[in-house]
């Protein structure tokens, strides 16, 4: 009888939807870094202006929404300037949609690199995740600009509130990544999946308070409104940098939620998805 | 001695053809199945990987019941014809994909080398690569930067470092990539062929700095690679695969040994080309004997003859055959078409064209031997490559060669015997 040694690692065909290697992730940290780095490096080599660029999508698009939803289409703006209205609720919408985006095209877009090399899968949305920071604090930088602006004007109103926009940052982030993280796992094996995702990001889109305020929303439809978990999260960054509108704390805490739960089954799927998908790809 | 890696009867099944609304149905089905606790039904349907034959099934085993085990320090070789299964266990080995049953216990750090450069990016400069490639491939970042020095020296482009790797030849980007790859320091390293780029001079170099990492320093390596020369350079053990089974396990030589005639029984003496859609084609290869009869096996002494046939398509100039002849995996003699009569290069009208040959394996010891016959274009590059891909032996059929020097198993390559005349000094 041979004395049975001591493995370091055991690959088998089981399946559990337990297997979240966390601790792998962990000791690939390094290359966290390294992803990010990258990212950032090679989307502004080369371009006279570099990070720069991050700014104009966003200003476009706040002049485009203040010409046609303010100037002709007269929606209110909660008594607020219109562009630092439209540019509260653009700053974090671009987050959402580049983080999901991103993280829902983690098995398509690195096929290459998943089929040569082994490392924790979970690696690279979390620096997708972290290299959008960074555009998320460039279009934040001009979104704060425009609230000092205003507030020496006295259109806009800044209060303590602002100490907790990271929080909302992570919880918006973690919706973002839960939700691209299932639909990655999905699309892996069933590709129309990837055809739906336009749609459904316009229709999420229209349905949170982006170019209009909650306040707006006839009594009628506001119970369904409730449940897209976005909402309460623009509303509370866009009460705390302007004081336009207000907040529901439940709101937020549904939000919170969510994040965690859409996270949870996200990892799990993800996990499960990432021992075979280069069978399917 | 304890053990590296120890396979315990892993599978691996594929799905043949589209995924699409049957893929659907199946899954479905599948998940029925194991809610009420029964097997997977598509497993019992699978069948053996020929890839030759139509099957019935849309299910293959691309693997079944592969065991062997590796103690700590051994270099094993896998040997195996395209399709035989080695990429998936390599694959399964470095957790790209996972079993379809079965296991494998490791013991120690593992990192894989499917592909060099993994991951390179094109506009970050090398140093910023080798940082990137590095963590792909497992490394930590301090790890990197102690071993930076060493990377650069040993890839020789010392003075590129900072520029972006775009702008790198193709000889430079390989010698940077394998440079990083060469010094990662895992007890257990699963290797493709990715030695197969680079010039002569950077592959030997490549093949003493990885001959040195598995005899020093105690690395368990599995490789793969088509040069058999060099798995019996630097392995000790062999495995053969076989349509997704292991044919055999035992030392390298042995299942070079076991590879060629498997390969030779497998092999017949004559091979007809599908008609493809290109400017210039092989369409027929056969092995001869003098008496233009087919044949694969021959005895000493005797000429080997090839009818080599080619289709031109359309009128081309500057076409290109070469044939090079191997004894065991190790190459023996190449030979041009052009070498003796340059008008061969001259243009070329469309048809048919046939080339005999007279090999001199006259002159050549016993052994399987195989040819590898390319086509290529002078100024454009090869057409088609067709490895290894008839092998013919010479037996020493009826003579008592076990106590001579020109013995099949003793050293060398010729059948020539040397006077020794002796006279008292």
């Amino acid at each position: 009888m041979v004395k049975e040694q001591n493995w370091t690692k055991i690959i088998t065909a089981k399946k559990s939807w337990w297997d979240v290697d966390l601790k792998g992730v962990f000791e690939y940290r390094d290359l966290i870094g390294v992803f990010v780095k990258r990212d950032i490096v090679s989307i502004y080599k080369q371009t006279v202006l570099g990070p720069v660029w991050f700014l104009f999508g966003p200003l476009f698009t706040v002049f485009t929404y203040t010409f046609a939803f303010s100037t002709i289409a007269q929606i209110p703006t909660d008594g607020i300037p219109a562009p630092v209205f439209y540019l509260a609720g653009t700053t974090l919408w671009n987050y959402f949609q580049s983080c999901f985006n991103g993280v829902s095209s983690t098995f398509r877009g690195n096929a290459n690199i998943f089929g040569k090399v082994y490392f924790p899968r979970l690696v690279t949305p979390i620096s997708m995740m972290i290299s959008n920071l960074m555009k998320l604090g460039i279009q934040l930088v001009v979104f704060i600009l425009f609230c000092i602006y205003y507030s020496f004007q006295g259109k806009v109103d800044v209060s303590l509130n602002v100490l907790f926009f990271p929080v909302v940052i992570i919880v918006l982030g973690g919706i973002a990544m839960g939700l691209g993280l299932i639909v990655s796992s999905v699309t892996t094996k069933y590709r129309d999946v990837s055809q739906l995702l336009g749609v459904f990001m316009m229709l999420l889109m229209y349905a949170s308070p982006i170019i209009y305020p909650s306040s707006s929303v006839p009594e009628m439809l506001k119970p369904y409104l409730m449940y897209n978990p976005i909402s309460p999260l623009i509303d509370f960054f866009r009460f705390s940098f302007t004081g336009a509108g207000g907040y529901s704390i439940y709101g937020l805490l549904y939000s919170f939620c969510f994040a965690i739960v859409v996270l949870f089954f996200g990892v799990l799927l993800f996990s499960r998805a990432e021992k075979d998908f280069m069978d399917t790809v | 001695m304890s053990l590296a890696i120890k396979v315990e009867e892993i599978s691996k099944q594929y799905r043949l053809g589209l995924v699409g609304s049957k893929s659907i149905k199946d899954d479905l089905k599948k998940y029925y199945a194991k809610l009420n606790g029964q097997r997977n039904p598509f497993e019992d349907l699978a069948e053996e990987n020929d890839r030759t034959t139509q099957g019935q099934s849309n299910y293959v085993w691309s693997l079944k019941d592969v065991s062997f085990e590796l103690n700590q320090g051994d270099a094993l070789g896998v040997l195996g014809r395209n399709g035989a299964g080695k990429s998936t266990l390599l694959k399964i080995l470095s957790r790209i994909t996972s079993p379809t049953s079965g296991q494998i216990k490791l013991n120690g750090r593992l990192a894989s080398l499917l592909e060099v450069g993994t991951g390179f990016h094109p506009e970050l400069t090398g140093r910023e690569n080798i940082y990137l490639n590095g963590a792909i491939l497992g490394m930590r970042k301090a790890e990197i930067t102690s071993k930076l020095e060493e990377i650069v020296d040993f890839s020789g482009v010392e003075r590129y470092l900072d520029t972006p790797v775009k702008r790198y030849s193709s000889g430079m980007y390989v010698r940077l990539a394998f440079a990083v790859a060469a010094h990662l320091d895992n007890d257990i390293m699963i290797i493709d062929e990715v030695l197969a780029v680079g010039d002569a001079e950077f592959q030997k170099k490549c093949l003493g700095k990885m001959d040195a990492g598995i005899k020093d320093s105690g690395k368990t390596v599995v490789f793969v690679s088509h040069n058999i020369a060099s798995i019996q350079n630097l392995c000790n053990k062999g495995v053969v695969l076989s349509n997704g089974k292991l044919t055999f396990d035992g030392t390298s030589n042995d299942a070079v040994q076991h590879y060629l005639a498997q390969s030779f029984s497998n092999s017949l003496p004559e091979i007809i080309f599908p008609l493809k859609d290109q400017d210039i084609q092989l369409t027929k290869l056969q092995v001869l004997d003098q008496k233009s009869q087919l044949k694969s096996d021959f005895s000493l002494g005797e000429h080997v003859y090839l009818n080599i046939e080619y289709k031109v398509n359309s009128p081309l100039k500057g076409s290109n055959i070469c044939l090079v002849l191997k004894r065991n995996g190790i190459d023996v003699l190449c030979s041009f078409d052009g070498d003796l009569n340059e008008d061969n290069l001259n243009k070329t009208d469309r048809g048919n064209f046939q080339y005999v040959l007279k090999l001199p394996t006259d002159i050549l010891k016993a052994g399987l031997y195989t040819l590898t016959l390319d086509i290529g274009l002078i100024g454009i590059g090869t057409i088609e490559k067709h490895d290894e891909i008839i092998t013919f032996k010479i037996s020493e059929l009826n003579q008592l060669t076990t106590s001579k020097g020109y013995a099949e198993e003793r050293a060398g390559i010729l059948y020539k015997q040397i006077e020794w005349n002796r006279t008292s000094i």
